[in-house]
């Protein structure tokens, strides 16, 4: 394999298992509530921004993650209790829309918190590039791989074999039944919602010392862990990682080979595509309707 | 002896291996009363799905009037003089009572967009024209009262009848009625019994798929019994009633069963 | 009484609004100021007719607008063609996308309707600023003055009486279809889409119109503020745009054609008032969509309208 191409696919997957971790957000709250919620993006962004202030007061990196990724847990849950509790049985439309606000609300917040400046995180060990035969990889990426990777493995635990897993998987399947079953169904969306926010921060964090950390970095990655999402289909879990890694490897191959100029629209070439031929994705499932 | 319309030849529907209709045929009758009965489950309103467009057969064929329709989408089959009512009411309830019938002519009324955004001279004679006779079909169908009503504020039996008219708006050939008596009280039953007895003396087809034993025997000239998708047996009210499959499966008692 | 409808009625006091609108208006800055709120007003209009009316949703149609912005400035500058000719071929061109485009992205529904058009929205605006050979990229470009019949469109009061006249007319020509069989047939699609379906109604036919219309508005509005400001960025094409665009229709409430530019008027205004408060733009604007989604969901204007009416009893 020649080293350009390995090189693009190790950027891929780098990028890619941030989609994922961002994707998986999308499907665990999708599966909650059957929101779409366009703040997703927000809590990667928080996860990054929050870290940099943690630092600049003086915290060591790992208190400084931890409190940052409690910080969007806790944005998260004010989301759920906030603005999406109280629409309940809303249209499909009004939801979007409350979540789309939402974003553009926390993005106003970022600005008066923060600024509209680019901040950095520092790598968790180092900047020296690593040789993987002809072709270099940065620490943070292995870093970045293999959290994403523990994390999948751990929901991949928590979803199949914990009791509170399986009641939210129930939850989504559902939630009448779910509630009769004795499953406190307004506890499983607050979970939902903080779950989320969580993964969102982690890939924030995660990313931020390769490619920087503003107020607003959560718009592009939210809609292409959303495109991501997607592609694996709405609502499964082994689709959003998969989706993911999909589009990490898509968008670094286009960039390299064809236009790196249209890196960005490939997300969106694909969403497209995805709605015009296969609309439940991967591993989505179809759902007919009944009349 | 009345001239087939409908002809319906092995139609099939399955549902991802499982058979909701399964190689039924029979034949409608132009401008007589027919029905298709048959427990919860039979199949019966997948078999009007597919008769009228909203679901597209996985095998066999329909024929209306020699010509072949089937899979045709629901608005070309309006076209051809098709209407059906819905066992879940499909009312526009964003729109008044009268919008509702109106809408039902949409093929007799001129639809085109620069004619409408320009408002040219025909447009309001046919919009007058259409409330006229949205107004006499509401008439017809005994909702006189509800002439100026929000279709969201008429009570189920009222908007029952809605969609009749609405159906009839288009004037059609063919009215499929699905369970047009589900939900209603005795005497909302016996109302509808009375407003099929009249469309269909005024010489229109109606095909009913319907629950309630009194009202089916009552008003049919043709019955078609189903039975976990296949049909079991057809004809007269007096056929049906004594065929021992039929009471076996189905009737059981004397006294019937109205859900 | 037929004539004074309200239609009629409403329309005749947008047009006296219009005409009288000048007379307390002191400096040219108003007159930017209402001619933004008419551009706006009038793809909310045609946004209105396809969310409110038709019952679907776009969070892409700023692409329209930039469509119609930038293919009359490129066509007008680097192809030398008389603006009000560049104008033309664009929104000629731009329908003809639409119908393209219309046709497979209104198969969708609900959610996955919304993402299509959210992508369609964003690839166009990425190409907008990616072809910076043709469109200047996100420096953006500039664009010649309009000329209509030899006489030039110049300053802010001839733009105002074209662009006041050209609402106007966007406001009669939506009141026509909707109390049109065309228009009933749309708001049948939006109560039930099977029951519009068997009355007769070619469903994607009809969507896929009220996109295209919706569309050629956006772009007409989009090519007429090119002209007028001499100058534009991508910033008009974005995805932002697209939901400052949606907020308008739903803050005005979703079937109304005069609530759409009510709305239009009421966020086009916000951040002027706001300029105080410029760093708090973002955190208003995000809190009035969730807030009037949460507790006014038929819109900011009809929930004030019924209060209104149930005080008066």
């Amino acid at each position: 394999m020649s080293a350009q191409l390995t090189q693009f696919l190790l950027t891929g997957l780098t990028i890619g298992a941030i989609y994922a971790l961002v994707a998986l957000g999308f499907a665990i709250i999708y599966n909650a509530s059957h929101v779409i919620n366009f703040a997703q993006g927000e809590f990667v962004m928080i996860g990054g921004m929050a870290t940099v202030s943690l630092i600049q007061l003086g915290l060591p990196l790992l208190p400084a993650i931890a409190l940052a990724v409690a910080a969007a847990v806790l944005v998260g849950m004010a989301l759920e209790r906030f603005a999406i509790e109280p629409a309940r049985g809303a249209s499909a439309t009004t939801l979007i829309i409350i979540t789309i606000g939402a974003s553009i609300l926390l993005r106003g917040l970022a600005i008066l918190v923060w600024d509209k400046k680019l901040h950095t995180v520092p790598s968790f060990s180092g900047d020296t590039p690593i040789q993987i035969g002809q072709a270099t990889l940065l620490p943070q990426s292995l870093w970045v791989m293999g959290i994403t990777l523990v994390i999948v493995l751990l929901l991949g635990w928590f979803f199949g074999r914990t009791l509170i897993g399986k009641a939210v998987l129930a939850t989504s399947h559902n939630p009448v039944a779910a509630q009769l079953c004795g499953i406190n169904v307004r506890f499983v969306l607050f979970l939902s919602f903080g779950l989320s926010a969580g993964l969102g921060a982690v890939a924030g964090i995660l990313i931020a010392p390769i490619t920087l950390t503003s107020w607003d970095v959560g718009v592009m990655l939210g809609l292409k862990g959303f495109a991501a999402a997607i592609l694996g289909g709405l609502g499964s879990g082994v689709g959003a990682v998969v989706g993911g890694l999909v589009l990490g490897i898509a968008e670094s191959l286009g960039a390299g080979y064809v236009s790196s100029a249209y890196k960005d629209a490939i997300a969106f070439i694909i969403i497209l595509a995805v709605l015009f031929f296969m609309p439940s994705g991967l591993f989505g499932k179809k759902s007919p309707d009944r009349v | 002896m009345s001239q087939v319309q409908l002809k319906v030849s092995a139609l099939t529907k399955t549902f991802g291996g499982f058979n909701a209709v399964e190689d039924v045929s029979f034949d409608i009758a132009k401008g007589k009363v027919h029905s298709i009965i048959g427990p919860n489950g039979a199949g019966k309103t997948t078999m009007l799905n597919m008769l009228t467009g909203v679901y597209e057969p996985s095998r066999g064929t329909v024929e209306l009037e020699g010509q072949d329709i089937t899979g045709l989408a629901p608005h070309a089959l309006a076209g051809r003089g098709m209407a059906r009512t819905f066992q879940n009411l499909q009312i526009f309830f964003n729109m008044t009572a009268i919008e509702n019938v109106m809408v039902g002519r949409h093929l007799h009324e001129c639809a085109g967009w620069f004619a409408a955004m320009l408002r040219l001279p025909g447009l309001s004679a046919g919009e007058r024209e259409s409330r006229r006779e949205a107004a006499e079909l509401m008439h017809f169908v005994g909702l006189g009262d509800y002439l100026h009503a929000e279709a969201d504020s008429m009570p189920y039996g009222a908007l029952k009848r809605l969609e009749i008219a609405r159906a009839l708006a288009g004037k059609p050939k063919i009215l499929l009625l699905d369970e047009p008596a589900a939900g209603l009280n005795a005497t909302e039953t016996r109302d509808i019994d009375a407003l099929i007895t009249k469309l269909a003396q005024s010489g229109i087809t109606v095909v009913l798929v319907e629950h309630d034993m009194h009202l089916v025997m009552g008003v049919s000239d043709h019955i078609v019994v189903l039975d976990y998708g296949r049909k079991l047996c057809e004809g007269s009210a007096q056929v049906v009633r004594n065929d021992p499959r039929v009471i076996e499966a189905y009737l059981g008692s004397e006294e019937s069963v109205s859900c | 009484m037929k004539w004074m409808s309200p239609r009629t009625g409403g329309l005749a006091a947008l047009a006296a609004l219009v005409l009288l609108l000048p007379l307390a208006m002191a400096n040219n800055y108003w007159y930017e100021v209402a001619i933004q709120v008419g551009l706006n007003a009038m793809v909310c209009v045609g946004l209105n007719l396809l969310i409110g009316y038709a019952g679907q949703i776009s969070l892409g149609h700023a692409g329209f607008f930039g469509l119609g912005a930038y293919g009359t400035a490129i066509l007008a500058t680097r192809y030398g063609l008389p603006p009000a000719l560049a104008l033309v071929v664009t929104n000629a061109a731009v329908a003809l996308l639409a119908l393209l485009v219309g046709r497979p992205i209104l198969r969708l529904k609900g959610h996955y309707l919304a993402m299509a058009t959210l992508g369609m929205g964003i690839i166009i605006s990425i190409v907008v600023v990616t072809e910076d050979r043709f469109t200047g990229g996100p420096d953006g470009m500039s664009v010649p003055a309009l000329s209509v019949f030899g006489q030039e469109i110049s300053g802010e009061r001839m733009w105002y009486w074209l662009i006041g006249g050209a609402l106007v007319a966007t406001v009669a020509l939506a009141l026509n279809l909707i109390e049109s069989p065309m228009g009933r047939a749309l708001r049948a699609l939006n109560g039930s889409e099977v029951g519009a379906r068997v009355s007769g109604i070619d469903a994607t036919r009809a969507k896929v119109g009220v996109f295209v219309l919706s569309a050629v508005l956006a772009s007409v509005a989009g090519g007429l503020m090119a002209h007028y400001s001499g100058f534009i960025t991508p910033g008009k094409a974005s995805f932002f745009h697209s939901i400052e665009l949606v907020a308008m229709v739903v803050f005005g409430g979703m079937s109304s054609t005069f609530g759409a530019v009510i709305g239009a008027a009421a966020l086009t205004l916000l951040p002027q008032l706001l300029t105080v408060l410029k760093d708090y733009e973002m955190v208003v604007f995000g809190g009035v969509m969730v807030v009037t989604m949460i507790f006014f969901p038929r819109g900011f204007l009809p929930s004030l309208m019924l209060l209104i009416a149930r005080k008066r009893k």
